[in-house]
């Protein structure tokens, strides 16, 4: 079941990951789009009132990554004609950048300090926002499983303060030299 | 004291030529050894209406046309209105615009050549933009740094802290005179001012936390290699012992030198470009800036992992074509450590001396960045030029080496972002024992637990704490003699310069706050006028006392500084008359020298001011 409230640190996951699942799948893409439009598939009677997220934090987010990685660039660029030694040294560029943002703005940490593939048990009343049970999921807890992925949370996020009149859509200035 | 006047905290201040820091100490909530501590982060414009909270503030001020920015985008926290920008936007902005930014204002503040109250940067700007003094430069960061302080500490207003600001060891009299002005203007009420090299070694005894008493002994010398974004400066410490207890001793410091990180990255990023040109690919200055980074990082990483062959550097497009504008290179570990090790680092001979050119008649009012790249000439040079430093002090009497050629130091301290790499400070180390080897000495140790970004502004906060009785100092007083020339009676030669004689007015190592006595030698000011004497310095020369006059000596043993000039304001005096007077210099509290003409009758006394408005101009 969907939170129906998710958190600031869950709500930046989930644009993190629409952020990615919309470029590299075009059904999400075209799911967000419908989304986006109004087009929800039968949006079913919310006891509680969606929030909607503020788009400030995420454009922010965008433009830093603009700014140090030039991932808008990268992404709005047709790959297709490009070898992969060329694409490779773009890719080194962008995967600094979004890097040292990550390290900048993020303090990040995985959600279980075990190592991947180690068995964990969880115990009745775990925390199903930050561990998602796979496989065969059946029974009653405890839980015994092998951690196929750690997880990651932001335990701290220190974005830039802006002011009043900051515009947040323009995500990277246009340049003219004179 | 009562409890008001007792500052909270203790706050130390890098002012630096690439980065400034603030640090503090919790006087109150600290004891003895164990101190409550921490750092500030900075406010700061990262890009326009957008301020994050940095542990380092570039030391750049960006002067924007007025269409640049929308309303607004340039405010702060604290609610200031200013035409201005300073940090990290400074810096990043600035890149693209050197005509409106000016940067390393601190070397331009010890520039002789310059007048430093003159508004003279940036110094290629175009006419329109308003350009601003060396002064005014510094005075703004300072302003900046306590209007960050106060407003993080309501509650503990910046005017009522202990406040030290660092200075390099090498500063003259008449460069510590401006900082401490700048300081003053930028409404600093409480002010000491301490080197650089020496809150280095006080954050490693901070970060001690009492063993650095066991890490050294008597007859030790440390030896303090600070190599910062844009200047060297070393420092030589004795460890003593006095009544059981150790106590540390400034026996030298070198000269200043302006050569630092920025550098090598600019060296380093020139290698490259001549690969890519003999290519055939030109690099545009907007590429070549981003080439100079890229390259720091790549040298970072080759100088921290001598396993690693080659880093890739790529050179991002302009335009928003990523990936097809883009130009890919590579730095090799082998271009690093030609360009890097033998350029900067060379294993020389402790014999060895940087290489000095005369300049040619046309110089250009640049900076005077340092002729011979090698640190460790530098390095040489110093040790060499101090070898009978400690021969005075207690306890190192029968440790001399009477054969040995230069200073012997026992442990190293590194300071600077230059440093963060083992490879360099290894070098720097193995290059001095090599020196030792050759004289049958020890090898020097490295001191650990150095913190190479913030370690000047924590030391300071820490000296800010120590010196209100709690822990070890550093002693040594001024670390040069100073000396006024006389001309002597002798007929004129058409032609010939009449030889002059260098009296001394201020004695090597004169403590905080002592002055020395009256001269008996008199100069004559003619009221009304400025007189100008002529100033010199002196590292070396630790046993002449007030009063001595030389005729000749060795043209290392004496550098000639700015010159000083004194005017007697004409009041109840007609101008023209000659009134004997005699100089008096002072080591004040704040860590400048004072000097004062003092009338021989009557006691009336009078600044002497240092000359900043730079000899290059024809003051």
């Amino acid at each position: 079941m969907t939170d129906p409230n998710p958190s600031f640190f869950k709500r930046i996951s989930i644009a993190f990951a629409s952020f990615f699942s919309a470029l590299s799948d075009p059904g999400y893409a075209a799911r967000v789009e419908d989304l986006s439009q109004g087009k929800a598939p039968t949006p079913a009677p919310a006891p509680a009132p969606l929030r909607q997220a503020s788009p400030d934090a995420a454009l922010q987010l965008l433009a830093l990554l603009q700014r140090e990685a030039r991932l808008i660039d990268f992404t709005q660029e047709n790959i297709g004609g490009y070898s992969d030694a060329d694409i490779g040294g773009a890719a080194r560029l962008v995967h600094e950048g979004c890097a040292k943002v990550l390290r900048e703005h993020f303090t990040l940490a995985p959600v279980r300090p075990e190592a991947e593939g180690s068995r964990v048990t969880l115990n009745d009343g775990f925390d199903a926002r930050a561990i998602r049970l796979t496989g065969n999921v059946v029974g009653q807890a405890p839980f015994q499983g092998v951690l196929s992925h750690r997880g990651w949370r932001a335990d701290e996020v220190r974005l830039p303060k802006l002011t009043d009149s900051h515009d947040g859509s323009v995500l990277a200035q246009a340049e003219v030299e004179l | 004291m009562s409890a008001i006047d007792t500052p909270r905290y203790a706050i130390g201040i890098d002012l630096g030529t690439t980065h400034c820091a603030l640090a503090y100490v919790d006087i109150a909530g600290s004891d003895g050894e164990t101190t409550r501590h921490g750092v500030l982060d900075i406010p700061q414009l990262t890009s326009p209406g957008s301020v994050e909270s940095l542990p380092l503030l570039p030391s750049f001020l960006y002067l924007p046309h007025a269409s640049e920015l929308a309303a607004g985008e340039l405010a702060l926290p604290w609610g200031a209105e200013q035409d201005f920008a300073v940090g990290e936007f400074a810096r990043s902005r600035g890149a693209q615009t050197p005509i409106r930014l000016v940067s390393s204002a601190k070397s331009w503040l010890c520039h002789p050549g310059v007048d430093r109250r003159a508004a003279i940067l940036p110094s290629d700007a175009p006419p329109e933009v308003v350009r601003v003094s060396p002064l005014e430069a510094s005075t703004r960061y300072l302003a900046y740094l306590r209007q960050a302080w106060d407003a993080a500490h309501p509650d503990a207003p910046f005017d009522a802290q202990d406040v030290t600001v660092t200075i390099p060891a090498s500063f003259d009299p008449a460069a510590r005179e401006l900082t401490a002005e700048a300081a003053r203007a930028a409404g600093y009420t409480s002010l000491t001012l301490l080197e650089e090299p020496q809150a280095a070694l006080y954050h490693w005894i901070q970060a001690s936390g009492g063993h650095w008493r066991k890490e050294v002994k008597p007859g030790e010398i440390i030896l303090v290699i600070d190599v910062g974004g844009g200047t060297s400066d070393f420092s030589l410490i004795a460890v003593l012992e006095q009544g059981g207890n150790l106590e540390l001793h400034r026996v030298a410091v070198g000269d200043h030198i302006l050569l630092g990180g920025d550098n090598m990255d600019l060296t380093l990023a020139h290698v490259v470009a001549r690969k890519l040109a003999a290519d055939g690919q030109q690099l545009d200055a907007w590429q070549m800036r981003a080439l100079t980074y890229a390259c720091r990082s790549a040298k970072e990483s080759l100088l921290s992992d001598a396993a690693q062959e080659a880093h890739a550097i790529v050179v991002p497009s302009r335009g928003s074509k990523l990936i097809g504008g883009s130009i890919r290179t590579e730095l090799t570990q082998a271009e690093v450590r030609t360009t890097i090790l033998e350029g900067f680092f060379p294993e020389v001979a402790a014999q060895a001396r940087p290489a000095t050119r005369t300049r040619g008649g046309l110089t250009q009012l640049g900076l005077p960045y340092a002729q011979d790249a090698g640190v460790t000439r530098h390095l040489a040079a110093l040790l060499g030029r101090q070898a009978g430093a400690t021969a005075e002090l207690a306890g190192f009497a029968g440790k001399l080496d009477a054969d040995a050629s230069f200073l012997h130091p026992t442990a190293v301290l590194f300071n600077g972002g230059v440093f963060k790499s083992d490879i360099l400070a290894g070098r720097t180390l193995g290059t001095l024992n090599s020196w030792l080897a050759a004289e049958n000495a020890e090898p020097a140790r490295m001191l650990e637990g150095a913190d190479m970004d913030l370690a000047v502004a924590r030391g300071a906060a820490y000296y800010g704490y120590v010196r209100r009785g709690q822990g070890v100092r550093i002693r040594g007083g001024t670390a040069r003699a100073y000396y006024v020339a006389i001309e002597s009676s002798m007929p004129a030669i058409p032609g010939v310069e009449p030889p002059v004689q260098a009296l001394c007015i201020a004695p090597f190592g004169m403590e905080e706050g002592s002055a020395a006595e009256l001269p008996a030698q008199e100069f004559g000011l003619v009221v009304g006028e400025p007189v100008h004497l002529r100033f010199f310095g002196s590292s070396v020369r630790r046993q002449d006392t007030l009063g001595t006059r030389l005729d000749s000596w060795q043209p290392e043993e004496l550098q000639e500084l700015e010159e000083i000039q004194a005017t007697l304001p004409a009041e109840g005096r007609r101008p023209g008359n000659i009134v004997p007077v005699r100089l008096q210099a002072a080591a004040t509290e704040t860590g400048t020298l004072e000097l004062t003409a003092v009338a021989t009758e009557g006691g009336q006394r009078w600044k002497v001011e240092f000359d900043v408005r730079g000899s290059g101009q024809g003051a």
